[in-house]
């Protein structure tokens, strides 16, 4: 067993809770955080049928702060492919903070503010081994009039699971009204709260940003409730793989482009058309072109799983591409992996060999996701008329 | 006769065949099994060399040849059942007999109280 070193690690406002619960603390990111409690195979059954509480407050909180919408935007949108002058309030869009050659710095959530009152800002949630990267990225890159904010002060929750609304209406009713990739800041037994509803699993759900000093009151209403229980990182990493989602540092970085990453969604319509985002030439010349690999879901035959960094092989033996998550998805039963593989071999269907400790085991391309997601899509006010 | 190695495996000796497993501390640590690999039968082991591979949700394990010998008999339900390594790591969950080459390895492994003193030192 690895010994591991605490040195300079930070510790999240949530650090005793995790204790008292009998979390099992491991550094991930510079942070002493939770891997499991009850286990991870529980906590992920937990939440794919009921609601999970974690503890996400080592990603980072920043914002964007310029005179109105349209600068902030712009300034945003230098740095990155999205669509910002067109984020509705109270929207939530995904997005790729891109080095010049069109590569991924990081990816990111980006939150316009429903209230008019606070027009001008964008709210950023950047991944927790980024945050260097990504200050220094977006502070040297801002036109006059446009100040970036860091909110060390503040936690992040996140509670995951088809029982999440229930759960959470009871503390946070206007939570219950929200869309999702919809944002707002609402009451909490009495604590002002930003509350999105999104998430990192697949399932519905909610993310709350809180005051640091009023995370624990927030995380025990929660876990109080019957629908509700504490959930480490390792469920949260099967979670995400299932859902098909990328995970920083393995299945994006700076030698992944957007295109090979099959992150087209996060290519706004507008952006791909205009350019001017880093890397635009190369990118818009590979949506053009084509790539010569491309994520994609892997299903391994049989019961072995394929972790990170197995080689991926055609039929005869070629290398033809490297996984980048693998492991195993406790509610799709079995192994499960993404990676990339030359462009050839990514249509779903295709067979493929990975090579697990010298010996070749069959696998095949899918599309992902593996578990089908299920956000919560509000009904249209009026159907009738759209 | 049952001996641990400091590699948290178990080694029960019953005339010249040993029985080995993972011990129940180590199942502990790696939480959920969900695959368990196997040395062939008739595969001749050394002391110390990889034998097998324990996966649990979130990582791959090895394990290491805690006798020499060759292999006699593996725990075939593992295979489907990988997860009798949680329930039972020092019963059900074993993973494979070993007719043993050198008994005298033996004699540098702990008895239970002294694996039992050594884990409540980790």
């Amino acid at each position: 067993m690895a010994s591991t070193s605490s040195d300079n690690l930070q510790r999240t406002p949530l650090f005793a809770l995790h204790q008292e619960l009998g979390g099992r603390i491991v550094p991930f990111a510079g942070y002493e955080m939770p891997v499991q409690y009850e286990g991870i195979l529980a906590e992920h059954n937990w939440t794919r049928e009921n609601a999970g509480l974690f503890d996400v407050s080592h990603m980072g909180q920043r914002g964007l702060v310029g005179p109105d919408h349209e600068t902030t935007a712009a300034a945003l949108e230098a740095l990155t492919p999205g669509d910002f002058k067109g984020l509705g309030l109270g929207r939530i869009r995904y997005t790729l903070l891109l080095t010049d050659a069109g590569t991924i710095i990081d990816d990111l959530m980006v939150t316009r503010p429903l209230d008019p009152a606070e027009a001008g800002r964008l709210f950023l949630i950047v991944n927790a081994a980024r945050k260097a990267e990504d200050d220094a990225r977006i502070a040297s890159n801002l036109p006059a009039g446009v100040v970036y904010e860091k909110y060390e002060d503040r936690a992040l929750l996140a509670l995951q699971g088809p029982k999440a609304v229930d759960a959470f209406a009871r503390h946070c009713p206007a939570a219950a009204g929200l869309g999702f990739m919809t944002a707002t800041v609402a009451d909490f037994d009495g604590i002002p709260v930003c509350v999105s509803r999104s998430g990192y699993t697949g399932e519905d759900g909610f993310e709350i940003s809180v005051p640091a000093e009023l995370a624990e009151r927030v995380a025990r209403a929660l876990l109080a409730e019957p629908e509700v229980r504490p959930i480490g990182l390792g469920a949260r990493d099967s979670l995400r793989l299932e859902a098909g989602l990328c995970l920083y540092g393995h299945d994006i970085d700076e030698t992944t482009t957007p295109v090979e990453a099959d992150l087209g969604f996060a290519l706004s319509k507008r952006r791909r058309e205009e350019g001017g985002f880093p890397g635009a030439a190369i990118v818009q010349g590979q949506l053009a072109g084509g790539t010569a690999r491309r994520r994609v879901g892997i299903k391994p035959e049989g019961r072995a799983p394929a972790r990170d960094g197995t080689a991926i092989t055609d039929k005869a033996g070629n290398p033809i591409g490297t996984v980048t998550s693998g492991g195993f998805g406790p509610t799709v039963g079995g192994p499960i992996a993404m990676g990339y593989v030359a462009t050839a071999f990514a249509e779903p269907g295709s067979a493929v060999d990975l090579v697990v400790r010298g010996k070749p085991l069959p696998a095949t391309v899918v599309a992902m996701p593996f578990v089908t997601q299920r956000y919560y899509r509000k009904p249209k006010a009026s159907a009738a008329s759209s | 006769m049952i001996r641990f190695t400091e590699d948290h495996e178990w080694v029960r000796v019953e005339g010249d065949v040993a029985t080995v497993g993972i011990t129940d501390y180590a199942q502990g640590q790696l939480g959920d099994i969900v695959f368990v690999e196997l040395p062939a039968v008739g595969r001749s082991l050394k002391k110390g060399e990889e034998a097998g591979v324990v996966e649990s949700v979130k990582a791959a394990s090895e394990v290491y040849a805690p006798v020499s010998g060759e292999v006699v008999e593996v725990n075939a339900t593992l295979e489907t059942a990988p997860e009798t390594v949680n329930s039972a790591a020092e019963g059900d969950g074993w993973f494979a007999r070993v007719k043993l080459s050198d008994t005298s390895e033996l004699d540098a492994m702990m008895d239970e109280a002294a694996y039992k003193a050594f884990v409540d030192s980790l």
